[in-house]
C-alpha cells in the first residue's frame, strides 16, 4: 500500500477517534461529528427554524472551514471558482439536507452511528450505497453540471470563511438580538442542541478535521463511488479508518451498544432510513462530494460548493419549519413526501443534465 | 493522439472522461485540466491502467499530461 493510502487511513482513524472523544466531552451520542446536524443546529441558532432542541452554533463546523481555508492557502490550492449550475447545486443541497434529516445524520454520522452499534445506520448505509450506485448510473450516462470558471479575483472565496469567522464571534459573544423573542442567537436549553463539548475543544477538533480532510480529499460518497466506478479504494480507506477509529474508542468508553432499539437520536423506520440516505448518496454523487467534502471545498474557494452549503442550511430550516425532519419517533408524512420528492427531483436533474 | 479537456470540471468528471478513452483502447491521450485534485485522480487512473505519464505543463492553475502505453 502506498504512502497516500496509509495517510488517508490514518486521517480516518484520527477523525473517528476525535469524534468519540467529542461525545465523551459532551456532544450528543454518536454525534462527535455530523455535518448535516451541525449545519442544522447553526440554522436554528440564527433563527431560521424554531425547533428549540436543535439550536447551537457548532464550533466544529467553524473549525472545519477555517482549518480547510488555511490548509488550502498554504498548499496553494485556495482559488475562487464557480459557475457550474450554481442554483441547481443550491437546490440539490437543500434536498441533500432533507434526506439527511429523514435519516437523522449525514454520511459521516452514519459511519459514527455504525461504529456505535446502531443497526439502523447499517440500513441507512445500504441506502447510501444504493444511492451512490444510482448516481454512478447517471454519471455513466454522461451527467455533467458543467464547467466552473476560475475567477480573476479570489475575493469571493473569502465569503464562506468570513461567515465562519462571524459565527465564531456570535458564538463567543452570544448576543440576544431580539430579547422579546428570546433570540437570535438561540441556544437550546435542552435536547441535542444543548449537548456540546467545550467550545475550544470542539473548535480545535474542527481545525484538525478541516486540515486532514483538505489534504486527503476525504469524501464518504466518493469512497463508494470510486470503488464502483473504477475499483479505486483510496477514499474508501478514509471511510474505513473513521469507522475503526470511532469503534475502538466507543468500546473503550463503553459507548458501544449493538441493536436496532433505543439508539440515540435515531428511529427504526427502515424504509425511511434507507431512502433518506439513498437521497443523500444520489445527490452527493451528482454534486461530486458528500456534505463534509462540500464544506471543505467551499472553504478553498469553490463557490459552487458554497452554494451547496448554504442550500443545506436553508434546507435544514425548511425541514424543521415544515416538519420534514425525523425524530426518535420516526418520519412523519410530510417528511416522507419531501424525501420522495427529493429522489424524483434528483432523477430528473440526473437525466436532464446528460451531455450529448 | 486523442485529446481531452477536463478544465473546470468537478469530481469525478475528469476521471470519467479519461476512462472513456482508456476503455476505447487509446494508447496516446493528452489531458488538460485545472485543479490539483483532478491531476492527482487522472494520474492515479492512468498509472493503474498501465500508462506512462509525461507532465508537459504543471502550473498552479493549469496542467497538461500526456498518457502513453
Amino acid at each position: 500500500m502506498d504512502s497516500r493510502k496509509w495517510l488517508i487511513l490514518c486521517a480516518g482513524l484520527v477523525i473517528g477517534a476525535i469524534a468519540a472523544v467529542l461525545v465523551k466531552l459532551g456532544n450528543p451520542s454518536n454525534m462527535g461529528f455530523c455535518i448535516a446536524c451541525f449545519e442544522r443546529d447553526i440554522a436554528g441558532a440564527i433563527g431560521l427554524h424554531r425547533a428549540g432542541v436543535v439550536q447551537y452554533i457548532r464550533p466544529e463546523i467553524i473549525g472545519i472551514i477555517l482549518g480547510a481555508v488555511f490548509t488550502s492557502m498554504f498548499a496553494g490550492e485556495f482559488k475562487a471558482r464557480g459557475g457550474s449550475s450554481t442554483l441547481v447545486r443550491f437546490a440539490m443541497g437543500m434536498f441533500m439536507m432533507i434526506g439527511a434529516l429523514v435519516f437523522l445524520g449525514c454520511p459521516l454520522r452514519d459511519v459514527l452511528r455504525m461504529a456505535g452499534g446502531d443497526y439502523n445506520a447499517v440500513v441507512g448505509f445500504l441506502g447510501f450505497i444504493t444511492g451512490v450506485a444510482a448516481g454512478v448510473f447517471f454519471l455513466r450516462k454522461g451527467f455533467n453540471l458543467g464547467k466552473a470558471e476560475y475567477s480573476h479575483s479570489n475575493a469571493g472565496g473569502y465569503i464562506i470563511p468570513l461567515i465562519a469567522a462571524l459565527l465564531l464571534f456570535l458564538l463567543l459573544k452570544a448576543t440576544v438580538f431580539n430579547p422579546d423573542a428570546g433570540g437570535p442567537i438561540f441556544f437550546s436549553a435542552e435536547g441535542p442542541g444543548s449537548m456540546a463539548a467545550p467550545i475550544a475543544i470542539s473548535l480545535i477538533a474542527g481545525l484538525i478535521v478541516g486540515f486532514l480532510a483538505q489534504r486527503t480529499r476525504l469524501c464518504l460518497s466518493g469512497g463508494i463511488r470510486d470503488f464502483i466506478l473504477i475499483r479505486e479504494n483510496y477514499l474508501l480507506l478514509g471511510f474505513i479508518g473513521i469507522f475503526v477509529g470511532a469503534l475502538v474508542l466507543n468500546l473503550v468508553f463503553g459507548f458501544f451498544k449493538a441493536g436496532f432499539a433505543e439508539q440515540p437520536i435515531a428511529h427504526m423506520m427502515h424504509i425511511w432510513n434507507f431512502l433518506g440516505l439513498f437521497l443523500v448518496g444520489l445527490t452527493a454523487t451528482l454534486l461530486g462530494g458528500c456534505p463534509l467534502r462540500q464544506l471543505v471545498l467551499s472553504s478553498e474557494g469553490d463557490l459552487d460548493a458554497g452554494a451547496v452549503v448554504l442550500g443545506m442550511i436553508i434546507g435544514a430550516a425548511v425541514a424543521h419549519n415544515f416538519m420534514f425532519a425525523a425524530s426518535a419517533a420516526g418520519v412523519g408524512i410530510y417528511g416522507q413526501i419531501a424525501c420522495i420528492t427529493g429522489i424524483v427531483f434528483m432523477c430528473w436533474i440526473g437525466w436532464s443534465y446528460r451531455e450529448a | 493522439m486523442e485529446k481531452v479537456d477536463v478544465r473546470g470540471l468537478s469530481c469525478p468528471m475528469p476521471v470519467i472522461k479519461v476512462k472513456k478513452l482508456i476503455d476505447k483502447g487509446s494508447n496516446e491521450i493528452t489531458v488538460t485540466g485545472t485543479s490539483q485534485v483532478s491531476k492527482e485522480n487522472v494520474s492515479k487512473l492512468a498509472v493503474s491502467n498501465g500508462y506512462k505519464l509525461n507532465i508537459t505543463l504543471d502550473g498552479k492553475d493549469e496542467w497538461e499530461i500526456e498518457l502513453t502505453k
